[in-house]
């Protein structure tokens, strides 16, 4: 089934080269319909965990526990099978009318049973999978973390999901996600930017999927890999690394020029600072199919903001 | 004999504290460093020279200091709150300031920043929070809100306790204070999961946003806190012989009991405002200090406040050094140094005694 779906994904990126219309647009998605129903009857999925997940026909009553994993039900075309969802999932606006089972850490077990879903999606770290598994509920564990958990995590939802469209629902996401960092204007790659996940202070690193947007964007992070996804940082470090942009949530934005030794800092001088929405927050640290929405956010910072761009 | 040892101890502490007030300002995120090189060398560019002088005046020096003064409040509310109740395992936090404090710190966070909060629409302007924001509730902010839930703590304990004259009931009443403002913490944090790790950092303790205001509020209670102490530190020795013996002393002991509770709901509001709950050193400082010189409790006071702002400090410049750039939370040290000292001491004391 690897070699299907790679067979597919050539052929795409061929039938790309050669100015798609819509009849090869036709053809690509026969290929991939193909390559679904070569893998129908019974779907098995090794998950994050390394559970190998037998379904004998594609899940119709979903519970997702993890915001990032609604979004990828519904960006795959199935938000309707969704019959419950953990209280942090807010997006898109549809599975707010639906029922909550608590949260991704804290799930009510008896609401989930209740709503008698043939799939429970959840992150691998939810104590909750053996306590649902033992009353009978199938469960999946799917962790996506970085740019390359979207991709995988959505071509196995895909599968599970059987559908055939899943590699170019990806290539579209990928395509839009290289899209916002060619929008940049020019000679914006030198700009160091810190971006603060949390008052702690709490950076996002480059290993993190924040950093790995900021990345893709070809601009520089001041917190380099080797610290790890988040890391606490002495606030000092950050006073030196003297950022030329900072991107910050709503929430830990105020009193940043307060702190000690900060209003000083180039970046706070030139208010060159981006304070992101909640709303825009979850965007862009859901590693989900909004990630190209999430590069589109800081492009536009960027663009706006960074030293050199022309607002 | 006792004085001179207590004297010398008191000493030994003030110079260790001026040598690692030196440490502590040459320790930061490029691990060990001597800024006064580019801050005194004439040579050296304008830019760097810069740079130096405010990490050197306006980051690690209030830092290093705020450290010393937040260990010196804990330490000094520590020892007032083992003689209060006479207890070896007391510890500032005892009324349910701890956890008062996490709820003010909680609620604020979870009202600051929820989606689609009143508060974020009530402060106006579409963006809601700027960084430049000058909202009365960005100003009395965390730190307000921390004090505030401290002391309030303190307050509901004494009204559950009805009096300070039973110290049991005092003791109880501080513990169900503790507990079910602590749930209550928690059941907002389940609600606002975005501050869960805010808060872990206020729980943890952190002294990386200490500037002067903090540094000067501290030391300013700190001395109005002492100042009392010391005034009231004979009811604490009266006290150690029991209650009984301390009120044919012909002590007033409701009216002194408040004082101090007072004094000790003061001095733990400010350090865990500024730096959020930071563990054992209340607990340990007075042991410590005991374990090493037997003394009257107004040298006591005086000798665990050092030795707290001497063990805050040296954590907080480890907690920099470790792993530097990043930061090791400052409570997680003060617990393995105080813990593992006071360990080390009892064993001794064993095989001593044995």
């Amino acid at each position: 089934m690897r070699w299907a779906g790679f067979v597919a994904m050539k052929v795409w990126q061929a039938l790309v080269r050669i100015r798609l219309s819509v009849s090869t647009c036709m053809a690509a998605l026969m290929v991939g319909w193909l390559a679904g129903t070569a893998l129908a009857a019974p779907i098995q999925v090794t998950d994050d965990r390394g559970v190998v997940v037998t379904l004998a026909q594609p899940p119709q009553r979903i519970v997702s526990l993890l915001p990032s994993l609604t979004e990828t039900v519904c960006d795959l075309g199935h938000c309707v099978r969704l019959v419950g969802v953990d209280r942090y999932s807010t997006y898109p606006a549809s599975v707010t009318q639906l029922p909550q089972v608590g949260g991704g850490l804290d799930p009510n077990i008896e609401a989930i049973v209740a709503l008698k879903p043939d799939l429970v999606l959840m992150a691998t770290s939810s104590r909750s999978a053996q306590r649902l598994e033992s009353l009978g509920v199938k469960i999946m564990a799917l962790e996506p973390r970085s740019h390359a958990d979207v991709q995988r995590v959505l071509l196995k939802l895909g599968q599970v999901l059987v559908v055939p469209n899943a590699q170019f629902i990806w290539r579209n996401i990928d395509l839009a996600t290289t899209a916002a960092a060619q929008s940049l204007p020019k000679g914006l790659g030198a700009t160091r930017v810190y971006f603060e996940v949390n008052s702690g202070p709490y950076g996002a690193g480059e290993s993190s999927f924040i950093g790995e947007t900021l990345t893709r964007l070809g601009v520089k992070n001041i917190l380099p890999a080797s610290l790890g996804p988040f890391p606490k940082v002495n606030p000092e470090f950050v006073v030196r690394a003297n950022p030329d942009l900072i991107m910050v949530g709503q929430r830990s934005a105020d009193g940043m020029a307060q702190r000690p030794g900060w209003s000083g800092m180039r970046a706070i001088r030139e208010q060159r600072v981006c304070v992101f929405t909640t709303a825009e927050s979850d965007v862009l640290v859901r590693p989900g199919p909004r990630m190209a929405e999430g590069a589109r956010l800081m492009a536009r910072c960027l663009a706006s903001k960074a030293r050199g761009a022309t607002p | 004999m006792n004085l001179r040892q207590a004297s010398v101890l008191g000493w030994v502490l003030l110079g260790l504290a001026l040598l690692w007030v030196g440490l502590g300002v040459s320790v930061g995120s490029a691990g060990f460093e001597n800024l006064l090189r580019p801050l005194l060398d004439p040579q050296a560019a304008p830019e760097q020279r810069a740079m130096a002088q405010q990490i050197f005046f306006d980051i690690r020096l209030p830092r290093t200091l705020g450290a010393w003064a937040a260990g010196a409040l804990l330490g000094l509310a520590g020892a007032l709150a083992q003689g209060l109740f006479r207890n070896p395992l007391a510890d500032p936090f005892l009324l349910g300031s701890a956890s008062g404090a996490s709820l003010g710190v909680a609620l604020m966070l979870a009202v600051m920043g929820g989606p689609g909060s009143v508060l974020a629409s009530m402060m106006g302007s579409g963006a809601g929070f700027t960084v430049f924001g000058t909202g009365w509730l960005v100003r009395l902010g965390l730190t307000g809100a921390a004090f505030a839930g401290a002391v309030l703590a303190v307050l509901l304990t004494l009204m559950l306790s009805s009096g300070v004259q039973h110290t049991v009931r005092l003791l109880l009443a501080g513990v169900v204070v503790g507990v079910v403002l602590g749930a209550l913490s928690h059941l907002v944090l389940l609600w606002s999961p975005e501050s869960l790790q805010a808060m872990q950092v206020f729980m943890l303790g952190s002294t990386a946003f200490v500037g002067w205001t903090a540094c000067w509020l501290m030391l300013g209670v700190w001395g109005l806190a002492l100042v009392s102490g010391g005034l009231l530190a004979r009811l604490l020795d009266g006290l150690s012989l029991g209650e009984a013996t301390a009120r044919s002393l012909g002590l007033p002991l409701a009216p002194m009991r408040l004082a101090l509770i007072a004094v000790l709901a003061l001095a733990t509001g400010a350090a865990v405002a500024q730096t959020g709950l930071i563990a054992f050193v209340g607990l340990a400082a007075p042991h410590v200090v005991r374990s090493l010189v037997k003394t009257t409790h107004i040298r006591l006071l005086l000798l665990s406040s050092l030795m707290g702002g001497v063990l805050l400090m040296a954590a907080d410049t480890l907690a920099r050094w470790l792993i530097a750039p990043q930061e090791l939370p400052v409570g997680v040290l003060t617990a393995v140094l105080g813990g593992g000292y006071l360990l080390w001491r009892m064993q001794r004391g064993r095989q001593l005694g044995g």
